[in-house]
């Protein structure tokens, strides 16, 4: 009997088997993680973001500032999507994160170039992120130093110094350094209470169904949204203490710089949290055992990694993986922990991202509630 | 949101008052047309095979499901339409334990008034512990106790916003018999109190203690009525036989006409059937003078088997 037998060993592989086939949510997990990573590794994601928003105020619009647009835009890097016509309009452009360029060419800019003063060709970059900055900028300094050669034929011929016809100007906005710590540390306050949270409730209602204390639950008085409710605060508590630690770690070990008001961060986190221990709360009512509800959690996780902007950046990604994207609360979020601790934002900037929040809440909420009613009839 | 004394306008003697009451999941009919009525301050014994629909049954009583078809009363409450209300006058102790195994007594216990809104909690749950003689364990966590404690912590829990009905799924299953005669002297008191107990068990001496029974085989309720009514109703003839070879004895008696049950208790056979003549006919075919044929009173279980049986020639 001590020895190793083969069909003592078939006896345990066969019946694994037949567990794996009976639990089809974890089947299609096993089958559908993979695919997914496929899909967003393969295609959604892109190191090398093109495309970027870009917002001009040309104050000199002659031929010479039209070549260099034009050569900015088949770069590939760039896409014209607003003109701005102050300063104060450009910088609330990239306050807001509606572009991640302003390139400025100032008024003299013709005049300067003839007369070999090397103008001044100032770009600003929102570089919170330096990795979707980073490519863009290099390919600026290769143009800036060639695209008027065609131009300047002739007897312009002399201008093409050698260091270049014109001087340019590169301002990294939010995170002159281009510390990657300082975009990636914020990011990981929506990705810890991501992962969390939503882990956390999903476990919860299943827990109560695989030990039978469900039916006992269902026979109280207790109201569903009761339930939901008194389950999703005390994780809120939770959630608040990880953000707590995360903002220390931040100050004192990474040394992040805080400029907008943590007390808004704090009562914005509230949408966040609630938001995503909606979605866990809903997990758990689909979900048969604690397994297929962690499953789900994970397949929540992995776009809320991927597609939010945490990892690579969000404009890198084709459309589909953008639309993807905003649902997600992570990618609000990580704009609004981004937006308030590195630029400084207010609640008027951060409101366009609160009503996605908002609205992902409310639905996670529910279909949470909705699932819940139907648990025994 | 109403009110909660039972309303006057409820025929008040009865407790529970249903009529046709049906159950489908999918094609399967779980629950088939079940009238019960069961006055208050009675101890109802519902008895079954598994899978027989009590389960099911009950919890369309106490609100957890809504019957497909049918009407009726819970506590005067409709049970299509206040389920609400009937939840908070009916103590439900499921069938498997599901208290939460990693509180201790009095947390489960002050949960569970906290969810009945029970006036006065502190004493309420200080009274249920010591009637039940759980004080000394208060501070135990319900996944240490062992089966018998399990079930008193389930009993307190479901009396603790006393409720006027108490719907017990199975309460003495896997309970040695020492706890189940103090559960049952429990149960009798609250009766005697004017609680409206309805119970479900396996066990025929339980079914023995109830003062009415009821049985249900295939979602049907095939008979009801006080012991001696259910004993009476069946119409069955059990004979007793000892003696040598007993075993080739039961195998040539099964089978003969007019025998439906023959069953060995120790060193006894019991032979039933409903016609008496036949019977009594085919034990004459093999009589022999080393056996010693004794006729009694049939038991309960002789009964419901051969309800069952009955049934089963009916329905399935």
């Amino acid at each position: 009997m001590k020895r190793f037998t083969l069909h003592r060993l078939w006896a345990i592989v066969l019946k694994e088997f037949i567990q794996m086939k009976r639990d089809r949510v974890t089947f299609g997990m096993m089958v559908g993680i993979p695919l997914m990573q496929l899909m967003l590794f393969g295609f959604a994601i892109n190191s090398d973001p093109k495309h970027l928003p870009t917002a001009i105020r040309a104050a000199d619009q002659g031929p010479f500032a039209r070549t260099l647009v034009a050569a900015l835009r088949t770069s590939g890097y760039f896409t014209l999507t607003h003109e701005a016509a102050t300063e104060a309009e450009a910088r609330r452009l990239l306050q807001l994160g509606e572009v991640q360029f302003v390139i400025n060419i100032p008024a003299d800019f013709s005049r300067r170039l003839l007369r070999g003063e090397r103008p001044t060709l100032l770009i600003e970059a929102d570089a919170t992120d330096p990795s979707a900055t980073g490519p863009a900028l290099n390919a600026v300094r290769a143009i800036a130093d060639h695209v008027l050669d065609r131009d300047l034929t002739g007897p312009l011929a002399r201008l093409r110094a050698k260091s270049g016809p014109i001087d340019l100007q590169l301002h990294a906005h939010y995170n002159p350094e281009n510390i990657t710590q300082y975009n990636v540390v914020p990011g990981l306050m929506g990705v810890v209470l991501t992962m969390t949270m939503v882990i956390i409730t999903a476990l919860a209602i299943t827990r109560e169904r695989e030990r039978g204390t469900m039916e006992n639950l269902l026979s109280t008085p207790v109201r569903p949204f009761e339930v939901m409710l008194g389950k999703i605060l005390p994780y809120i508590v939770v959630g608040y203490i990880q953000v707590t630690l995360i903002l220390v770690a931040s100050h004192f070990v990474f040394h992040v710089p805080m400029i907008g008001s943590l007390l808004l961060l704090y009562a914005v986190s509230f949408l966040f949290i609630a938001a995503n221990l909606a979605m866990g709360i809903t997990f758990s009512t689909l979900a048969k055992n604690q397994l297929q509800a962690v499953q789900m959690a994970f397949f929540f996780f992995l776009p809320s990694i991927l597609l939010s902007g945490f990892m690579f950046p969000f404009r890198g990604m084709p459309e589909w993986a953008q639309w993807v994207g905003s649902i997600l609360p992570n990618t609000h979020y990580l704009r609004i922990v981004r937006g308030i601790l590195l630029k400084g934002n207010g609640l008027a900037e951060i409101t366009p991202h609160l009503w996605p929040l908002l609205a992902f809440l409310v639905v996670a909420m529910a279909l949470g509630v909705k699932r819940y009613r139907q648990t025994l009839d | 949101m109403s009110d909660p004394i039972a309303p006057l306008s409820s025929p008040s003697d009865f407790a529970i008052d249903v009529t046709g009451v049906t159950k489908r999941f999918g094609a399967k009919t779980v629950v088939n047309a079940i009238d019960l009525r069961v006055r208050r301050g009675e101890i109802y014994g519902f008895l079954g095979p598994n899978g027989s629909g009590k389960t099911t049954f009950i919890r369309m009583l106490c609100g957890l499901l809504t019957p497909d078809a049918g009407s009726g009363t819970c506590l005067g409450y409709d049970v299509r339409s206040q389920q609400a209300d009937i939840k908070r006058h009916v103590g439900y102790m499921t069938q498997k334990f599901s208290y939460y195994e990693d509180l201790s007594i009095r947390e489960n216990l002050d949960f569970i008034a906290r969810l009945y809104d029970v006036p006065d909690r502190r004493a309420a749950i200080q009274q249920s512990l010591e009637r039940l003689g759980l004080t000394n364990r208060s501070h135990q966590l319900a996944g240490q106790l062992s089966g018998g404690w399990k079930q008193r912590l389930a009993l307190a829990a479901c009396l603790i916003h006393s409720p006027q009905l108490l719907l017990l799924d199975e309460p003495t299953a896997g309970v040695d018999p020492k706890a189940r005669r103090e559960f049952w002297d429990e149960i009798h008191r609250l009766a005697a109190q004017g609680l409206t107990v309805l119970i479900t068990t396996h066990y025929m001496d339980e079914a023995e203690r109830c003062h009415r029974l009821a049985y249900l085989a295939y979602g049907k309720l095939l008979t009801h009525g006080t012991l001696a009514d259910v004993l009476a109703s069946a119409r069955l003839t059990t004979w007793t036989v000892t003696g040598p070879g007993l075993l080739d004895l039961a195998q040539k008696l099964r089978g003969l006409p007019g025998i439906e049950q023959v069953v060995a208790f120790g060193t006894t056979l019991h032979v039933s059937g409903r016609d008496a003549t036949a019977l009594e006919a085919s034990l004459n075919s093999v009589r022999d003078p080393r056996h010693e044929w004794k006729e009694i009173h049939a038991g309960l279980e002789d009964v419901f088997i051969s309800l069952m049986d009955a049934a089963k020639d009916n329905f399935a």
